[in-house]
């Protein structure tokens, strides 16, 4: 098991080392001088020249990737052209809202899409499975932005159940940090209830045709038990390799629904450091959401070894 | 007693033996048919745009801003002639026809939807045949494409149109840089397990040239596969697109897309929800429609692939 952690966090190297490189060169590949670019619009010649001596920019381009991935690594993402702060210290100030948004989102979207997945399958043909094929279709089509101000309108606006925008941190209180996420979370799990559904629907499905379920009914088990240990319980790692590829699809999302709800959080972050084009906040924002993509999946290569006893890594 | 009918035996033979093509089934999928159906329509509605009651999408009219849907106002033309107007989907905040610049929009969507589709297949059939038959540039690609696919698809897009500026060449690339990585590996998986047939063993005993050998035996066993990858790229492009236009930072504001026509809608929501609403509408049609075109594709050409998902 520890060798295979060990291989397994080593195998994540390289393509954490092609992120940063790509991260790198998106900037490099820019029509034009780089340090023009970066200084904006309105800066005169002489601050075009301090930026490049500052980026090294006189130096050959692997050098330069040299230094900016040797500052990476010791945790200095450089300094926001726009905010004139550290890039990390913006990324710790705007944490806890994305952070809060995408974990209620998860529990939220898990805790619905696996109990209707696996209904559809018990049910396969009936009307739940297919208004949940439907809802799934619908679901992934449906964009984030419309649905969210779709439902400001309807349970805000008119029925005035949930605040309209806004964030409360949770040290401010539980109930209020809550009461403001419901809805921002309610909008970004749709697309992730869709696609969790969808394939716990299909991988329950495929363990209920499985020799032991017919014994297990055989043998009298209640179909509760039947369904939830004998069924999903083989089902699993399907499900959870999707919830982890999801995690791609509910950081577009958080992007989105931060900006359409004011959540003062990575993704709105992200947004308004594309609109100044502060290049170093919006490297240091991707390399951190790729960053965590990669390792999540990892965490759930691992957990494998939990939900299947019989894979021993 | 009288000489078998051979000619109505044979006939009754073969058409209980044909089995049906991929084309008829195709036809005959009641999914490929209504997305087909509703796509179909809008592409009509995009072409003719013009002639549907619409007026030139950059027109504004200060004394006609912030009408309802249903309200008629006025509307100075570019030769400085003021018409009567009815605003089916009421007007913007500059006065601008919410109703023209929907039905203009569906232009936009489609034509973006269409070449992301076009440009990430190009490039990701490229790299898959590359990839596939080019042993010693595998390895270096496929981490290349890895590498891609741990980015998360709208960050790429969006910083990417940032640095570019927005235009629709540029969105277009942008958006399809991200899809590239999945087609990328399709084809060379494909192009992994097709090589090995014998019939490839046998073109290849023979001496065809390597660019024959891809262009055909294995291109035409991608076609299907890469019908339904295109269609569901195709839907992820219109959506990324009105996204990008929404968040800003996509085409220019005064392009008349359903994303711009909702960003510019969205300082007043409470009060003119309709100006987010009805471009919302077409938009969610529209990625429907090629979605449910997509999956009633993949359930007939595609039957392995149904079976995963």
């Amino acid at each position: 098991m520890l060798s295979f952690l060990a291989r397994r966090l080593l195998s994540t190297l390289p393509v954490l080392m092609v992120v940063a490189v790509l991260v790198f060169l998106m900037l490099r590949l820019t029509p034009g001088d780089p340090a023009a670019v970066l200084a904006g619009d309105a800066a005169s010649t002489d601050q075009i020249a301090q930026i490049r001596a500052s980026l090294g920019l006189d130096r050959s381009i692997p050098e330069q990737f040299g230094i900016w991935f040797a500052n990476v690594l010791t945790g200095d993402l450089g300094e926001s052209f726009y905010y004139k702060t550290k890039v990390t210290t913006l990324i710790g100030q705007r944490l806890e809202p994305t952070l809060s948004l995408a974990l209620v989102t998860i529990t939220l979207a898990v805790l619905v899409a696996v109990p209707l997945g696996v209904l559809a399958a018990w049910r396969f043909g009936g009307w739940l499975d297919r208004a949940l094929m439907g809802f799934s279709v619908m679901g992934f089509s449906v964009p984030v932005f419309v649905l969210a101000y779709l439902l400001i309108w309807l349970v805000s606006l008119k029925l005035g159940w949930f605040p309209v925008q806004g964030y409360r941190r949770l040290a401010d209180g539980a109930g209020s940090w809550i009461y403001h996420l419901a809805l921002p979370a309610v909008t970004l799990s749709v697309i992730y209830i869709a696609l969790i559904a969808r394939v716990t629907r299909a991988s329950v499905l495929e363990t209920l045709g499985e020799d032991y379920i017919r014994t297990a009914r055989a043998k009298g088990l209640p179909e509760s038990t039947v369904l939830l240990r004998h069924a999903l319980a083989n089902a699993a790692v399907p499900i959870v390799t999707v919830i982890g590829i999801g995690v791609a699809l509910l950081i577009g999302g958080v992007v989105v629904t931060e900006s359409v709800y004011a959540i003062p959080g990575l993704g709105r972050l992200t947004v308004d450091a594309v609109l100044a084009r502060d290049f170093p906040t919006i490297q240091g924002v991707i390399l951190l959401f790729s960053f965590v993509y990669v390792m999540v999946n990892l965490l759930v290569d691992l957990s494998y070894v939990f939900f299947d006893p019989r894979i021993r890594y | 007693m009288s000489a078998p009918d051979f000619d109505s035996l044979s006939v009754e033979a073969a058409s209980v033996l044909r089995q049906p093509s991929a084309w008829d089934r195709v036809r005959q999928s009641g999914s490929v048919r209504l997305g087909g159906l509703v796509l179909l329509l809008l592409v009509l509605i995009a072409l003719a745009a013009p002639w549907l009651g619409t007026v030139d999408p950059s027109l504004f009219d200060p004394a006609s801003r912030d009408l309802l849907p249903g309200k008629t106002g006025e509307i100075t033309t570019l030769e400085g002639e003021t018409l009567k107007h009815r605003f089916l989907m009421g007007s913007d905040s500059f006065g601008r026809d919410i109703y023209s610049r929907v039905i203009y929009g569906t232009q936009v969507s489609l034509i973006v939807g269409l070449f992301t589709a076009i440009v990430a297949m190009a490039l990701g059939i490229l790299f898959g045949l590359l990839a596939g038959f080019l042993r010693w540039l595998d390895g270096p690609l496929m981490r290349v494409m890895d590498g891609v696919m741990a980015i998360p698809a709208i960050l790429i897009a969006i910083s990417l149109v940032a640095m570019w500026r927005g235009s629709l060449s540029t969105v277009v690339v942008a958006i399809a840089i991200p899809e590239i990585p999945r087609v990328t590996r399709l084809v060379r998986s494909l192009v992994l397990s097709i090589r090995e047939e014998p019939y490839v063993e046998a073109a290849v005993s023979l001496g065809t040239p390597t660019w024959k050998i891809m262009g055909r035996h294995i291109l035409p066993n991608c076609v299907a596969p890469l019908v339904v990858q295109g269609t569901f790229i195709c839907a992820s492009g219109i959506l990324t697109e009105a996204i990008l236009s929404f968040l800003g930072v996509g085409l220019p504001p005064d392009i008349p897309t359903w994303g711009n026509v909702m960003a510019e809608g969205r300082a007043q929501f409470n009060e003119y929800p309709h100006n987010i609403f009805f471009p919302g509408i077409f938009l969610a049609l529209t990625v429907l429609a090629v979605n449910i075109l997509g999956d009633g594709l993949r359930d007939t050409l595609d039957p392995k692939m149904a079976k995963r998902v």
